[in-house]
Protein backbone atom coordinates (compact mmCIF):
# COMPACT_ATOMS: atom_id res chain seq x y z
CA UNK A 1 0.00 0.00 0.00
CA UNK A 2 2.63 2.66 1.42
CA UNK A 3 4.99 1.40 -2.04
CA UNK A 4 2.02 1.96 -4.25
CA UNK A 5 0.91 5.24 -2.91
CA UNK A 6 4.48 6.49 -2.91
CA UNK A 7 4.87 5.72 -6.62
CA UNK A 8 1.44 7.46 -7.64
CA UNK A 9 2.59 10.56 -5.41
CA UNK A 10 5.14 11.13 -8.02
CA UNK A 11 3.52 10.53 -10.68
CA UNK A 12 0.81 13.09 -10.09
CA UNK A 13 3.34 15.57 -9.09
CA UNK A 14 4.80 15.21 -12.51
CA UNK A 15 1.26 15.85 -14.15
CA UNK A 16 0.81 18.78 -12.02
CA UNK A 17 3.41 20.87 -14.00
CA UNK A 18 2.51 20.54 -17.97
CA UNK A 19 -0.84 21.66 -16.06
CA UNK A 20 0.84 24.27 -14.05
CA UNK A 21 3.10 25.26 -17.06
CA UNK A 22 -0.32 25.42 -19.41
CA UNK A 23 -1.75 27.66 -16.98
CA UNK A 24 0.70 30.19 -15.99
CA UNK A 25 2.52 30.95 -19.96
CA UNK A 26 0.25 32.69 -21.11
CA UNK A 27 0.17 35.02 -17.63
CA UNK A 28 3.75 35.12 -18.07
CA UNK A 29 3.23 36.33 -21.82
CA UNK A 30 1.02 39.33 -20.67
CA UNK A 31 3.73 40.29 -18.00
CA UNK A 32 6.47 40.55 -20.74
CA UNK A 33 4.50 41.85 -23.43
CA UNK A 34 3.35 44.84 -21.36
CA UNK A 35 7.23 45.27 -20.21
CA UNK A 36 7.72 45.53 -24.12
CA UNK A 37 9.24 49.03 -25.70
CA UNK A 38 6.70 49.17 -28.52
CA UNK A 39 9.74 49.32 -30.87
CA UNK A 40 11.02 46.17 -29.49
CA UNK A 41 7.86 43.87 -29.64
CA UNK A 42 8.04 42.36 -33.23
CA UNK A 43 11.99 42.08 -32.76
CA UNK A 44 13.27 38.75 -32.12
CA UNK A 45 16.93 40.19 -31.07
CA UNK A 46 15.50 42.00 -28.03
CA UNK A 47 14.41 39.24 -26.01
CA UNK A 48 14.58 35.73 -24.68
CA UNK A 49 13.96 32.73 -25.71
CA UNK A 50 12.52 33.68 -28.98
CA UNK A 51 10.57 36.84 -28.29
CA UNK A 52 9.27 35.59 -25.24
CA UNK A 53 10.52 37.62 -22.65
CA UNK A 54 11.93 41.28 -23.23
CA UNK A 55 15.93 41.96 -22.42
CA UNK A 56 15.43 45.33 -21.29
CA UNK A 57 12.12 45.69 -19.56
CA UNK A 58 10.36 48.95 -19.37
CA UNK A 59 6.97 50.62 -17.42
CA UNK A 60 6.66 53.03 -20.52
CA UNK A 61 3.59 50.99 -21.22
CA UNK A 62 2.05 51.86 -17.53
CA UNK A 63 3.03 55.56 -17.57
CA UNK A 64 0.82 55.26 -20.82
CA UNK A 65 -1.99 54.39 -19.21
CA UNK A 66 -1.82 55.86 -16.24
CA UNK A 67 -1.00 59.34 -16.53
CA UNK A 68 -0.02 58.99 -21.00
CA UNK A 69 -1.95 59.21 -24.14
CA UNK A 70 -4.13 56.22 -23.40
CA UNK A 71 -5.18 57.74 -19.48
CA UNK A 72 -7.79 59.53 -20.96
CA UNK A 73 -9.38 55.88 -22.07
CA UNK A 74 -8.30 53.62 -19.38
CA UNK A 75 -9.02 55.67 -16.19
CA UNK A 76 -12.54 56.58 -16.37
CA UNK A 77 -13.12 52.83 -17.69
CA UNK A 78 -11.37 51.11 -14.48
CA UNK A 79 -13.81 54.02 -12.61
CA UNK A 80 -17.14 53.03 -14.78
CA UNK A 81 -15.99 48.88 -14.48
CA UNK A 82 -15.01 49.29 -10.53
CA UNK A 83 -18.42 51.48 -9.97
CA UNK A 84 -21.15 49.23 -12.36
CA UNK A 85 -19.42 46.01 -10.71
CA UNK A 86 -20.04 47.20 -7.17
CA UNK A 87 -23.34 47.92 -7.80
CA UNK A 88 -24.63 45.36 -9.67
CA UNK A 89 -22.64 43.02 -7.29
CA UNK A 90 -24.50 44.89 -4.23
CA UNK A 91 -27.78 45.01 -5.56
CA UNK A 92 -27.53 41.18 -6.62
CA UNK A 93 -26.00 40.03 -3.17
CA UNK A 94 -29.12 42.05 -1.15
CA UNK A 95 -31.62 40.98 -2.91
CA UNK A 96 -30.38 36.79 -3.57
CA UNK A 97 -29.53 37.48 0.23
CA UNK A 98 -33.46 37.53 1.21
CA UNK A 99 -34.34 35.24 -1.64
CA UNK A 100 -32.13 32.13 -0.58
CA UNK A 101 -32.98 32.61 2.94
CA UNK A 102 -36.27 31.74 1.92
CA UNK A 103 -35.59 29.03 -0.31
CA UNK A 104 -33.09 27.01 1.99
CA UNK A 105 -35.12 27.47 5.51
CA UNK A 106 -38.65 28.36 4.43
CA UNK A 107 -41.60 25.95 3.18
CA UNK A 108 -43.38 28.00 0.38
CA UNK A 109 -44.73 27.11 -2.46
CA UNK A 110 -42.96 27.47 -5.99
CA UNK A 111 -39.46 27.89 -4.66
CA UNK A 112 -38.08 24.97 -6.67
CA UNK A 113 -39.45 27.30 -9.35
CA UNK A 114 -37.15 30.47 -8.47
CA UNK A 115 -34.18 28.19 -8.42
CA UNK A 116 -35.28 26.51 -11.85
CA UNK A 117 -36.08 30.20 -13.27
CA UNK A 118 -32.51 31.31 -11.48
CA UNK A 119 -30.64 28.19 -13.75
CA UNK A 120 -32.93 29.11 -16.75
CA UNK A 121 -32.35 33.16 -16.96
CA UNK A 122 -28.49 32.17 -16.09
CA UNK A 123 -28.48 30.18 -19.71
CA UNK A 124 -30.06 33.10 -21.08
CA UNK A 125 -27.84 33.85 -24.28
CA UNK A 126 -26.74 38.13 -23.31
CA UNK A 127 -26.92 38.83 -26.55
CA UNK A 128 -30.24 38.24 -27.21
CA UNK A 129 -30.63 41.24 -24.61
CA UNK A 130 -28.38 43.79 -26.44
CA UNK A 131 -31.13 44.77 -29.43
CA UNK A 132 -33.74 45.20 -27.49
CA UNK A 133 -31.87 47.07 -25.03
CA UNK A 134 -30.09 48.90 -26.97
CA UNK A 135 -33.32 49.83 -28.68
CA UNK A 136 -35.39 50.69 -25.84
CA UNK A 137 -32.07 53.07 -24.15
CA UNK A 138 -31.41 54.92 -27.34
CA UNK A 139 -35.00 55.89 -26.93
CA UNK A 140 -35.16 56.73 -23.11
CA UNK A 141 -31.71 58.00 -22.47
CA UNK A 142 -30.28 55.26 -20.69
CA UNK A 143 -27.66 54.39 -23.60
CA UNK A 144 -24.04 54.75 -22.51
CA UNK A 145 -24.96 55.58 -18.69
CA UNK A 146 -23.95 53.54 -15.55
CA UNK A 147 -27.50 52.82 -14.91
CA UNK A 148 -27.73 51.73 -18.56
CA UNK A 149 -24.88 48.99 -17.63
CA UNK A 150 -26.07 48.61 -13.86
CA UNK A 151 -29.86 46.75 -15.33
CA UNK A 152 -28.43 43.99 -17.74
CA UNK A 153 -25.91 43.37 -15.30
CA UNK A 154 -28.62 42.06 -13.00
CA UNK A 155 -29.72 39.82 -15.47
CA UNK A 156 -26.23 38.07 -15.46
CA UNK A 157 -25.71 38.48 -11.31
CA UNK A 158 -29.06 37.74 -10.34
CA UNK A 159 -29.21 34.35 -11.21
CA UNK A 160 -25.74 33.70 -10.27
CA UNK A 161 -26.15 34.73 -6.90
CA UNK A 162 -29.83 33.22 -6.00
CA UNK A 163 -28.16 30.00 -7.29
CA UNK A 164 -24.92 29.97 -5.44
CA UNK A 165 -26.26 32.18 -2.44
CA UNK A 166 -28.90 28.94 -1.94
CA UNK A 167 -26.12 26.30 -2.03
CA UNK A 168 -24.12 28.12 0.54
CA UNK A 169 -27.15 28.63 2.98
CA UNK A 170 -28.18 24.95 2.86
CA UNK A 171 -25.36 23.68 4.17
CA UNK A 172 -25.50 26.43 7.55
CA UNK A 173 -26.51 24.86 10.93
CA UNK A 174 -30.07 25.75 10.99
CA UNK A 175 -30.56 24.27 14.40
CA UNK A 176 -28.99 27.45 15.88
CA UNK A 177 -32.24 29.73 14.44
CA UNK A 178 -34.53 27.33 15.96
CA UNK A 179 -32.74 27.52 19.31
CA UNK A 180 -32.95 31.40 18.80
CA UNK A 181 -36.40 31.11 17.76
CA UNK A 182 -37.74 28.86 21.16
CA UNK A 183 -35.24 31.28 23.02
CA UNK A 184 -38.32 33.88 21.96
CA UNK A 185 -36.55 35.06 19.23
CA UNK A 186 -39.16 36.07 15.91
CA UNK A 187 -37.84 34.54 12.71
CA UNK A 188 -36.64 38.21 11.95
CA UNK A 189 -34.47 38.65 14.82
CA UNK A 190 -33.35 35.03 14.02
CA UNK A 191 -32.16 36.08 10.48
CA UNK A 192 -30.82 39.08 12.01
CA UNK A 193 -28.57 37.93 15.18
CA UNK A 194 -28.15 34.51 14.21
CA UNK A 195 -27.81 33.96 10.71
CA UNK A 196 -26.44 36.85 9.24
CA UNK A 197 -23.55 35.88 11.13
CA UNK A 198 -23.58 32.36 10.17
CA UNK A 199 -24.44 33.18 6.65
CA UNK A 200 -21.33 35.94 6.08
CA UNK A 201 -19.04 33.72 4.90
CA UNK A 202 -21.74 32.04 1.68
CA UNK A 203 -22.53 36.16 1.39
CA UNK A 204 -18.69 37.40 1.02
CA UNK A 205 -18.19 34.61 -1.59
CA UNK A 206 -21.26 34.88 -3.36
CA UNK A 207 -19.99 38.40 -3.87
CA UNK A 208 -16.93 37.40 -5.47
CA UNK A 209 -17.95 35.14 -8.08
CA UNK A 210 -21.26 37.84 -8.87
CA UNK A 211 -18.01 40.00 -8.97
CA UNK A 212 -16.06 38.21 -11.27
CA UNK A 213 -19.18 37.58 -13.81
CA UNK A 214 -19.93 41.05 -13.63
CA UNK A 215 -16.25 42.13 -14.31
CA UNK A 216 -16.17 39.74 -17.24
CA UNK A 217 -18.88 41.61 -19.04
CA UNK A 218 -17.66 42.26 -22.36
CA UNK A 219 -21.23 42.02 -24.68
CA UNK A 220 -23.36 44.72 -23.31
CA UNK A 221 -20.19 46.82 -22.53
CA UNK A 222 -19.45 47.04 -25.61
CA UNK A 223 -23.08 47.31 -27.03
CA UNK A 224 -24.67 49.82 -24.61
CA UNK A 225 -22.01 52.32 -24.29
CA UNK A 226 -19.83 54.78 -26.15
CA UNK A 227 -17.90 56.69 -24.71
CA UNK A 228 -19.22 58.02 -21.59
CA UNK A 229 -19.90 54.55 -19.27
CA UNK A 230 -17.42 52.44 -21.18
CA UNK A 231 -15.36 49.10 -19.26
CA UNK A 232 -11.94 48.23 -19.18
CA UNK A 233 -13.47 45.12 -21.25
CA UNK A 234 -14.98 47.43 -23.79
CA UNK A 235 -11.85 50.09 -23.46
CA UNK A 236 -9.79 47.35 -23.81
CA UNK A 237 -10.90 46.84 -27.42
CA UNK A 238 -10.56 50.19 -28.31
CA UNK A 239 -7.38 51.41 -27.18
CA UNK A 240 -4.54 53.06 -29.39
CA UNK A 241 -0.65 53.37 -29.42
CA UNK A 242 1.15 56.30 -28.16
CA UNK A 243 0.61 57.45 -31.44
CA UNK A 244 -1.52 56.53 -34.31
CA UNK A 245 1.54 54.62 -36.12
CA UNK A 246 2.12 52.66 -33.09
CA UNK A 247 0.53 49.73 -32.25
CA UNK A 248 -1.29 49.71 -29.04
CA UNK A 249 -0.33 46.25 -27.77
CA UNK A 250 1.94 47.24 -24.89
CA UNK A 251 -0.87 49.42 -23.36
CA UNK A 252 -3.52 47.12 -23.82
CA UNK A 253 -1.56 44.12 -22.12
CA UNK A 254 -0.17 46.64 -19.37
CA UNK A 255 -3.90 47.74 -18.51
CA UNK A 256 -5.11 43.87 -18.87
CA UNK A 257 -2.31 43.12 -15.85
CA UNK A 258 -3.71 45.91 -13.63
CA UNK A 259 -6.75 44.83 -14.05
CA UNK A 260 -5.98 40.90 -13.71
CA UNK A 261 -3.66 41.78 -9.95
CA UNK A 262 -6.96 42.08 -7.81
CA UNK A 263 -8.48 39.12 -9.09
CA UNK A 264 -5.99 36.89 -9.16
CA UNK A 265 -4.87 38.34 -5.18
CA UNK A 266 -8.58 37.64 -4.36
CA UNK A 267 -8.36 34.13 -5.88
CA UNK A 268 -5.11 33.11 -4.28
CA UNK A 269 -6.75 34.48 -0.74
CA UNK A 270 -10.07 32.98 -1.46
CA UNK A 271 -9.43 29.81 -3.30
CA UNK A 272 -11.13 27.57 -1.31
CA UNK A 273 -13.94 29.10 -0.53
CA UNK A 274 -14.35 29.97 -4.47
CA UNK A 275 -14.25 26.65 -5.41
CA UNK A 276 -16.44 25.67 -2.76
CA UNK A 277 -19.09 28.50 -4.44
CA UNK A 278 -18.23 27.61 -8.17
CA UNK A 279 -19.28 23.52 -7.35
CA UNK A 280 -21.71 23.47 -5.03
CA UNK A 281 -24.31 25.67 -7.08
CA UNK A 282 -23.72 23.14 -9.96
CA UNK A 283 -23.31 20.02 -8.27
CA UNK A 284 -24.70 18.60 -4.95
CA UNK A 285 -22.26 18.77 -2.73
CA UNK B 1 -44.50 31.85 -15.01
CA UNK B 2 -45.63 34.53 -12.44
CA UNK B 3 -48.49 32.47 -11.08
CA UNK B 4 -47.32 31.39 -8.26
CA UNK B 5 -50.09 29.41 -7.23
CA UNK B 6 -49.90 26.82 -10.12
CA UNK B 7 -46.76 26.36 -9.54
CA UNK B 8 -46.41 22.50 -8.83
CA UNK B 9 -45.37 21.83 -4.83
CA UNK B 10 -42.22 19.79 -4.39
CA UNK B 11 -42.89 17.22 -1.81
CA UNK B 12 -40.63 17.65 0.70
CA UNK B 13 -39.57 16.49 3.86
CA UNK B 14 -41.24 18.94 6.33
CA UNK B 15 -44.44 20.05 6.04
CA UNK B 16 -46.42 17.54 3.62
CA UNK B 17 -49.44 17.64 5.86
CA UNK B 18 -52.62 18.14 3.24
CA UNK B 19 -54.02 21.50 5.44
CA UNK B 20 -52.00 24.33 5.92
CA UNK B 21 -51.65 25.55 9.57
CA UNK B 22 -51.85 29.08 10.48
CA UNK B 23 -48.22 28.83 11.30
CA UNK B 24 -46.90 27.23 7.81
CA UNK B 25 -49.69 30.15 5.88
CA UNK B 26 -47.31 32.44 7.56
CA UNK B 27 -44.52 31.24 6.31
CA UNK B 28 -45.98 31.21 3.10
CA UNK B 29 -46.18 34.36 3.14
CA UNK B 30 -43.07 35.57 5.01
CA UNK B 31 -41.50 32.43 2.09
CA UNK B 32 -42.76 34.80 -0.64
CA UNK B 33 -42.19 38.37 0.79
CA UNK B 34 -38.21 37.53 1.25
CA UNK B 35 -38.07 35.67 -2.49
CA UNK B 36 -40.29 38.10 -4.35
CA UNK B 37 -38.47 40.82 -5.21
CA UNK B 38 -35.33 39.03 -6.35
CA UNK B 39 -37.61 36.81 -8.35
CA UNK B 40 -39.27 39.98 -9.54
CA UNK B 41 -36.34 42.03 -10.67
CA UNK B 42 -35.07 38.85 -11.95
CA UNK B 43 -37.82 38.40 -14.28
CA UNK B 44 -38.18 42.10 -15.28
CA UNK B 45 -34.47 42.33 -16.31
CA UNK B 46 -34.60 39.44 -18.91
CA UNK B 47 -38.55 38.36 -19.60
CA UNK B 48 -38.84 42.04 -20.53
CA UNK B 49 -35.90 42.07 -23.37
CA UNK B 50 -36.68 38.62 -24.63
CA UNK B 51 -40.20 39.80 -25.17
CA UNK B 52 -39.53 43.21 -26.81
CA UNK B 53 -37.35 41.19 -29.08
CA UNK B 54 -39.91 38.65 -30.06
CA UNK B 55 -42.18 41.64 -30.73
CA UNK B 56 -39.51 43.81 -32.71
CA UNK B 57 -38.74 40.58 -34.74
CA UNK B 58 -41.93 40.93 -36.71
CA UNK B 59 -40.75 44.03 -38.08
CA UNK B 60 -38.70 45.43 -40.78
CA UNK B 61 -37.42 48.41 -38.11
CA UNK B 62 -34.23 50.42 -38.57
CA UNK B 63 -33.44 52.28 -35.23
CA UNK B 64 -31.57 54.95 -37.55
CA UNK B 65 -35.10 55.14 -39.97
CA UNK B 66 -38.10 54.57 -37.57
CA UNK B 67 -40.95 56.00 -39.37
CA UNK B 68 -40.36 53.24 -41.74
CA UNK B 69 -41.35 51.00 -39.10
CA UNK B 70 -44.10 48.32 -40.78
CA UNK B 71 -44.72 44.51 -40.12
CA UNK B 72 -43.68 42.23 -42.07
CA UNK B 73 -44.51 38.90 -40.55
CA UNK B 74 -42.09 35.99 -40.25
CA UNK B 75 -39.61 37.50 -42.93
CA UNK B 76 -37.17 38.11 -41.10
CA UNK B 77 -36.53 34.86 -40.17
CA UNK B 78 -37.08 33.69 -43.52
CA UNK B 79 -34.30 36.15 -44.44
CA UNK B 80 -32.15 34.34 -41.66
CA UNK B 81 -32.84 31.12 -42.35
CA UNK B 82 -32.28 31.86 -46.28
CA UNK B 83 -28.92 33.85 -45.89
CA UNK B 84 -25.51 32.48 -46.32
CA UNK B 85 -24.13 34.50 -43.75
CA UNK B 86 -26.51 33.06 -41.08
CA UNK B 87 -25.46 29.34 -41.27
CA UNK B 88 -21.91 30.14 -41.74
CA UNK B 89 -22.10 32.15 -38.24
CA UNK B 90 -24.05 28.59 -36.93
CA UNK B 91 -21.33 26.36 -38.55
CA UNK B 92 -18.54 28.39 -36.72
CA UNK B 93 -20.66 28.71 -33.70
CA UNK B 94 -21.19 24.77 -33.77
CA UNK B 95 -17.54 24.27 -34.98
CA UNK B 96 -16.25 25.99 -31.34
CA UNK B 97 -19.18 24.69 -29.09
CA UNK B 98 -18.06 21.07 -30.10
CA UNK B 99 -14.46 21.46 -30.38
CA UNK B 100 -14.26 23.41 -26.79
CA UNK B 101 -16.55 21.08 -25.15
CA UNK B 102 -14.92 18.47 -25.99
CA UNK B 103 -11.10 19.29 -25.32
CA UNK B 104 -12.51 20.75 -21.99
CA UNK B 105 -14.04 17.47 -20.93
CA UNK B 106 -10.79 15.49 -21.37
CA UNK B 107 -8.56 18.30 -20.26
CA UNK B 108 -10.33 19.03 -17.21
CA UNK B 109 -10.88 15.67 -16.09
CA UNK B 110 -7.65 15.12 -16.54
CA UNK B 111 -6.62 18.29 -14.18
CA UNK B 112 -9.61 17.19 -11.98
CA UNK B 113 -7.79 13.71 -11.57
CA UNK B 114 -4.59 15.13 -10.67
CA UNK B 115 -6.25 17.61 -8.94
CA UNK B 116 -7.59 14.79 -6.64
CA UNK B 117 -5.30 12.70 -6.18
CA UNK B 118 -1.76 14.79 -6.02
CA UNK B 119 -0.45 15.14 -2.93
CA UNK B 120 2.29 17.65 -2.83
CA UNK B 121 1.92 20.93 -4.06
CA UNK B 122 -1.89 20.27 -3.88
CA UNK B 123 -3.14 23.63 -2.72
CA UNK B 124 -1.02 25.53 -5.22
CA UNK B 125 -2.20 23.54 -7.44
CA UNK B 126 -5.59 24.01 -7.04
CA UNK B 127 -4.86 28.11 -6.75
CA UNK B 128 -2.87 27.93 -10.01
CA UNK B 129 -5.68 26.04 -11.81
CA UNK B 130 -8.15 28.68 -11.23
CA UNK B 131 -6.43 31.65 -12.10
CA UNK B 132 -7.28 31.64 -15.68
CA UNK B 133 -11.14 31.38 -14.65
CA UNK B 134 -10.71 35.26 -12.69
CA UNK B 135 -9.38 36.47 -16.01
CA UNK B 136 -11.37 38.45 -17.98
CA UNK B 137 -12.38 36.98 -21.44
CA UNK B 138 -11.39 40.25 -23.45
CA UNK B 139 -7.83 40.09 -22.01
CA UNK B 140 -7.47 36.38 -22.43
CA UNK B 141 -8.51 36.87 -26.02
CA UNK B 142 -6.00 39.33 -26.56
CA UNK B 143 -3.29 37.42 -24.91
CA UNK B 144 -3.51 34.55 -27.12
CA UNK B 145 -4.13 36.81 -30.16
CA UNK B 146 -0.60 38.57 -29.46
CA UNK B 147 0.45 35.18 -28.69
CA UNK B 148 -0.13 34.01 -31.99
CA UNK B 149 1.09 37.50 -34.25
CA UNK B 150 3.18 36.83 -36.71
CA UNK B 151 4.74 40.09 -35.67
CA UNK B 152 4.59 40.53 -32.13
CA UNK B 153 4.38 36.83 -31.13
CA UNK B 154 6.34 33.66 -29.60
CA UNK B 155 4.16 30.92 -30.80
CA UNK B 156 5.82 30.75 -34.57
CA UNK B 157 9.61 31.32 -33.55
CA UNK B 158 9.17 28.22 -30.46
CA UNK B 159 7.28 25.99 -33.56
CA UNK B 160 8.62 26.30 -36.69
CA UNK B 161 10.38 22.86 -36.60
CA UNK B 162 6.82 21.38 -37.15
CA UNK B 163 5.71 20.76 -40.91
CA UNK B 164 3.88 23.30 -42.30
CA UNK B 165 4.37 26.12 -39.50
CA UNK B 166 6.98 28.60 -40.72
CA UNK B 167 8.05 32.11 -38.53
CA UNK B 168 5.88 34.22 -40.64
CA UNK B 169 3.10 31.50 -41.26
CA UNK B 170 -0.01 33.82 -40.43
CA UNK B 171 -2.76 31.83 -37.72
CA UNK B 172 -5.46 34.37 -38.29
CA UNK B 173 -5.43 33.96 -42.27
CA UNK B 174 -7.97 31.85 -42.44
CA UNK B 175 -10.84 29.67 -41.14
CA UNK B 176 -9.44 26.85 -39.61
CA UNK B 177 -6.18 28.27 -38.09
CA UNK B 178 -8.43 31.16 -36.59
CA UNK B 179 -10.74 28.45 -34.82
CA UNK B 180 -8.16 26.96 -33.45
CA UNK B 181 -6.66 30.15 -31.48
CA UNK B 182 -10.27 31.26 -30.78
CA UNK B 183 -10.47 27.77 -29.20
CA UNK B 184 -6.81 27.61 -27.51
CA UNK B 185 -8.44 30.80 -25.75
CA UNK B 186 -11.70 29.93 -24.61
CA UNK B 187 -10.69 26.50 -23.39
CA UNK B 188 -7.60 28.59 -21.23
CA UNK B 189 -10.65 30.28 -19.42
CA UNK B 190 -13.05 28.17 -19.20
CA UNK B 191 -11.44 24.63 -18.36
CA UNK B 192 -11.12 26.10 -14.59
CA UNK B 193 -14.89 25.72 -14.36
CA UNK B 194 -14.90 22.51 -15.94
CA UNK B 195 -12.69 20.55 -14.08
CA UNK B 196 -13.63 21.98 -10.36
CA UNK B 197 -17.12 20.82 -11.18
CA UNK B 198 -15.83 17.51 -12.61
CA UNK B 199 -13.73 17.34 -9.27
CA UNK B 200 -16.88 18.14 -7.27
CA UNK B 201 -17.75 14.61 -9.08
CA UNK B 202 -14.73 12.86 -8.27
CA UNK B 203 -14.94 13.32 -4.84
CA UNK B 204 -18.14 11.56 -4.80
CA UNK B 205 -17.28 8.23 -6.36
CA UNK B 206 -16.66 5.98 -3.31
CA UNK B 207 -13.06 5.34 -2.68
CA UNK B 208 -13.81 1.67 -1.22
CA UNK B 209 -15.57 0.86 -4.51
CA UNK B 210 -11.94 1.94 -6.69
CA UNK B 211 -10.34 -0.61 -3.76
CA UNK B 212 -12.69 -3.40 -4.41
CA UNK B 213 -12.43 -2.88 -8.14
CA UNK B 214 -8.57 -2.96 -7.45
CA UNK B 215 -8.66 -5.87 -5.51
CA UNK B 216 -10.67 -7.67 -8.30
CA UNK B 217 -7.69 -6.91 -10.17
CA UNK B 218 -9.07 -4.32 -12.70
CA UNK B 219 -6.42 -2.61 -14.53
CA UNK B 220 -6.51 1.49 -13.73
CA UNK B 221 -8.46 1.96 -17.32
CA UNK B 222 -11.25 -0.82 -16.10
CA UNK B 223 -11.23 1.04 -13.13
CA UNK B 224 -11.64 4.33 -14.65
CA UNK B 225 -14.56 3.41 -16.89
CA UNK B 226 -16.26 0.81 -14.95
CA UNK B 227 -16.33 2.41 -11.91
CA UNK B 228 -15.18 6.52 -11.44
CA UNK B 229 -16.89 7.33 -14.47
CA UNK B 230 -20.39 6.01 -14.44
CA UNK B 231 -20.55 7.11 -10.71
CA UNK B 232 -19.56 10.58 -12.00
CA UNK B 233 -21.95 10.93 -14.76
CA UNK B 234 -24.48 13.17 -13.07
CA UNK B 235 -21.49 15.34 -12.43
CA UNK B 236 -19.95 15.26 -16.04
CA UNK B 237 -23.76 15.72 -17.72
CA UNK B 238 -24.05 19.22 -15.44
CA UNK B 239 -20.26 20.54 -16.37
CA UNK B 240 -21.25 19.29 -19.94
CA UNK B 241 -24.59 21.24 -20.05
CA UNK B 242 -22.77 24.86 -18.01
CA UNK B 243 -20.53 24.57 -20.82
CA UNK B 244 -22.57 23.89 -23.97
CA UNK B 245 -24.42 26.36 -23.30
CA UNK B 246 -21.69 28.88 -22.59
CA UNK B 247 -19.16 28.14 -25.41
CA UNK B 248 -22.40 28.25 -27.78
CA UNK B 249 -22.89 31.88 -26.50
CA UNK B 250 -19.05 32.55 -27.59
CA UNK B 251 -18.94 36.18 -28.12
CA UNK B 252 -15.74 37.76 -27.29
CA UNK B 253 -13.08 35.64 -27.94
CA UNK B 254 -13.37 35.94 -31.61
CA UNK B 255 -14.46 39.85 -31.83
CA UNK B 256 -11.24 40.49 -30.28
CA UNK B 257 -9.02 37.89 -32.38
CA UNK B 258 -10.47 37.96 -35.97
CA UNK B 259 -13.99 40.43 -35.68
CA UNK B 260 -15.65 37.83 -37.34
CA UNK B 261 -12.85 37.47 -40.42
CA UNK B 262 -12.68 34.32 -42.38
CA UNK B 263 -16.21 33.47 -41.47
CA UNK B 264 -15.44 32.69 -37.67
CA UNK B 265 -17.71 34.98 -37.06
CA UNK B 266 -20.39 33.49 -34.47
CA UNK B 267 -24.06 33.54 -33.93
CA UNK B 268 -23.80 36.14 -31.14
CA UNK B 269 -21.21 38.14 -33.50
CA UNK B 270 -23.55 38.25 -35.72
CA UNK B 271 -26.39 39.52 -34.27
CA UNK B 272 -24.03 42.69 -32.50
CA UNK B 273 -23.25 43.49 -36.17
CA UNK B 274 -26.89 43.51 -37.30
CA UNK B 275 -28.30 45.47 -34.57
CA UNK B 276 -25.26 47.58 -33.40
CA UNK B 277 -23.34 48.15 -36.79
CA UNK B 278 -25.97 48.18 -38.79
CA UNK B 279 -28.75 48.79 -36.34
CA UNK B 280 -31.53 46.69 -38.00
CA UNK B 281 -33.57 45.94 -34.63
CA UNK B 282 -35.74 43.80 -36.83
CA UNK B 283 -33.67 41.51 -38.13
CA UNK B 284 -31.04 41.43 -34.88
CA UNK B 285 -34.44 40.80 -32.98
CA UNK B 286 -34.80 37.44 -35.64
CA UNK B 287 -31.96 36.08 -34.77
CA UNK B 288 -31.85 36.62 -31.12
CA UNK B 289 -34.69 34.55 -31.04
CA UNK B 290 -33.25 32.17 -32.79
CA UNK B 291 -30.08 32.22 -30.33
CA UNK B 292 -32.79 31.41 -27.11
CA UNK B 293 -34.54 29.24 -28.97
CA UNK B 294 -31.20 27.50 -29.94
CA UNK B 295 -30.18 27.72 -26.16
CA UNK B 296 -33.73 26.06 -25.07
CA UNK B 297 -33.16 22.99 -27.38
CA UNK B 298 -29.69 22.53 -26.57
CA UNK B 299 -31.12 22.55 -22.84
CA UNK B 300 -34.17 20.34 -23.23
CA UNK B 301 -31.82 18.25 -24.86
CA UNK B 302 -29.48 17.36 -22.03
CA UNK B 303 -32.13 17.80 -19.20
CA UNK B 304 -34.64 15.37 -21.29
CA UNK B 305 -32.29 13.15 -23.27
CA UNK B 306 -29.61 12.68 -20.56
CA UNK B 307 -31.87 13.17 -17.27
CA UNK B 308 -29.62 15.82 -16.26
CA UNK B 309 -31.44 16.96 -12.68
CA UNK B 310 -30.12 20.13 -12.31
CA UNK B 311 -31.92 20.88 -8.77
CA UNK B 312 -31.08 17.43 -7.08
CA UNK B 313 -30.40 17.77 -3.56
CA UNK B 314 -32.77 21.17 -3.70
CA UNK B 315 -35.87 21.13 -1.83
Amino acid sequence: MAKESMKGTGLWTTLAVPIMVWTVLPLLWMLSLSLKSADTLADPDSAYFGNFWPKEPTLDNYRLIFTGGASDLFMPALRNSLIVCVVATFISVVLAMFCAYAISRLEFRGKKMILTTALAVSFFPVVAMVTPLFEVWSKTGLFDTIPGLVIPYLALTLPLSIWTMSAFFQQIPWEMEQAAQVDGASSWQAFRKVIIPLATPGVFTTAIITFFTAWNDFVFAISLTSDQARTVPAALAFFTGASQFEQPTGAIMAASVVVTIPVVILVLIFQRRIVAGLTSGAVKG
Amino acid sequence: MSTVTDSPKTPTTKGGKPRLSDRAKAEQRLGWKLAMPAFVVMLLVTAYPILQAVWNSFFNYRLTDPANKEFVGLNNYIVSFSDSVFWSAMWATVIITIITVVVELVLGFIIALVMHRIVLPRRTLRTVVLIPYSIITVVSGFTWLFMYQTDTGFVNRWTNWIPGVSDNYDWFGSFWPSIFVICLSEIWKTTPFMSLLLLAGLAQVDSSMEEAAKVDGASWVQVLYKVILPNMKPAIMVALLFRTLDAFRIFDNIFIMTGGANGTNSLSGLIYRQTIDRTEIGLGSALSVILFLCVLVIAAVFVRGFKVDLTQGRN
